[in-house]
């Protein structure tokens, strides 16, 4: 999309070359962004943008409260008897091994 | 350095598996999956390496067999010191059964697939020569014995050729952003994120919060689902997942974009109803 002439957002860009990067452009490449793959000049729009909207601060940080919560979700281990049959198993081997 | 393995537990009539932290480990291990700077070896997964005292700390690095608490475990292993045997189970189950669970659909299925995974490895340890951490010999055992099974439940499909399985729609609803041709702004927010903090404070640390996003994360699409398991739940770096799931990095990616999008928004709604 073509930059408008008269917006706050390119008077903090203080460059009219670089089209500024829109909110709908931001959320697609967040993910670039947060994984280090977003190129030198998207990264300067993304962080030029930033500065900006206090709406893509706020997602910024939404995608990173979702990333620390899903590092605190639980893993189900296996069942009790599954634990208990592999450890029959385990001695069963050992049993075996010591035969040989 | 002293041999752990077998040593001060294992002389003692009835504590062998203390060793391995068979309580001790477990609980730590609990408490760690809980935080968020939980320590990682090369490989990303939490690791909880036994040292000489007999009780557990947390390891930063795994890395070689060698001279490490995991060449230890290996040995210990092939001597059948089932404290070894048990710690390792209690330590890489839970991540073993939810890798699973990206590949196949059944919970019972999983749970065999991780059974057959320990089998395995007591069939292989032998010729195990440590070339790779032990970690990513377990995974591969892991990875393609699920695969197998998928096969069997007819999930042919690879994740590389099912993409988003979304159709790619976009990560926030159109409806939330002005229109392209709106004379000022095209492209911004018209609706933007209401600030989660106000909410979300104590609700993020709630059990029904975990919950939603726990169901959230069941209902991805399995390759999203896949993906952001390994990454951000078992918070494995992003060139392992690829390795793991045959995925490109930029399809990695994609994947891990939309399935952490669909989740923002699934806590996004659920806040909302929250305030």
């Amino acid at each position: 999309m073509a930059p408008s002439s008269d917006t706050d957002w390119q008077k903090h860009m203080g460059d009219d070359t670089v089209e500024e990067m829109a909110c709908q452009e931001l959320v697609e490449v967040i993910t670039d962004y947060l994984e280090g793959t977003l190129s030198k000049s998207d990264r300067a729009r993304f962080d030029a943008h930033l500065a900006t909207c206090p709406g893509c601060r706020e997602y910024l940080e939404q995608m990173r409260t979702l990333i620390r919560l899903n590092g605190s979700l639980t893993a189900k281990s296996i069942e009790p008897a599954t634990r208990d049959s592999l450890l029959r198993a385990f001695r069963r081997w050992r049993d075996s091994q010591t035969q040989l | 350095m002293l041999p752990i393995i077998g040593t001060s537990g294992g002389d003692l009539p009835g504590q062998n598996s203390e060793t391995y932290g068979s309580g001790e480990a477990r609980a730590r291990a609990r408490v760690d999956q809980t935080g968020v700077d939980r320590p990682r070896n090369a490989s990303g997964i939490a690791c909880h390496m036994p040292v000489t005292n007999g009780r557990y700390e947390s390891a930063m690095v795994l890395k070689t067999a060698d001279h490490t608490p995991e060449g230890e475990l290996i040995e210990g292993l092939r001597r059948g010191d089932q404290a070894a045997f048990t710690w390792l189970v209690d330590t890489y189950s839970p991540s073993l059964k939810r890798l699973a669970l990206a590949f196949v659909s059944l919970d019972a299925v999983a749970e065999e697939v991780v059974q057959e995974t320990w089998l395995a490895v007591l069939t292989g340890i032998g010729r195990f020569e440590g070339r790779s951490s032990l970690k990513t010999w377990l995974f591969k055992i892991l990875t393609n014995r699920a695969k197998t099974r998928a096969v069997r439940e007819k999930r042919t499909v690879g994740f590389s050729e099912l993409g988003p399985e979304d159709g790619g729609g976009p990560a926030v609803s159109p409806e939330r952003f002005l229109p392209a041709d709106h004379p000022s702004f095209p492209g911004h927010w018209s609706s933007p994120p209401h600030p989660w903090s106000v909410v979300a404070e104590e609700a993020v640390l709630r059990r029904e919060t975990m919950e939603v996003l726990r169901r959230g994360l069941e209902n991805l699409p399995r390759s999203q689902r896949a993906v952001v398991m390994l990454r951000d739940v078992e918070g494995w770096p992003a060139h392992e997942v690829c390795a793991a799931l045959e995925l490109s990095e930029a399809n990695q990616r994609v994947l891990l974009h939309r399935g952490r999008s669909r989740l923002r928004s699934i806590l996004e709604t659920y806040f909302a109803e929250d305030a």
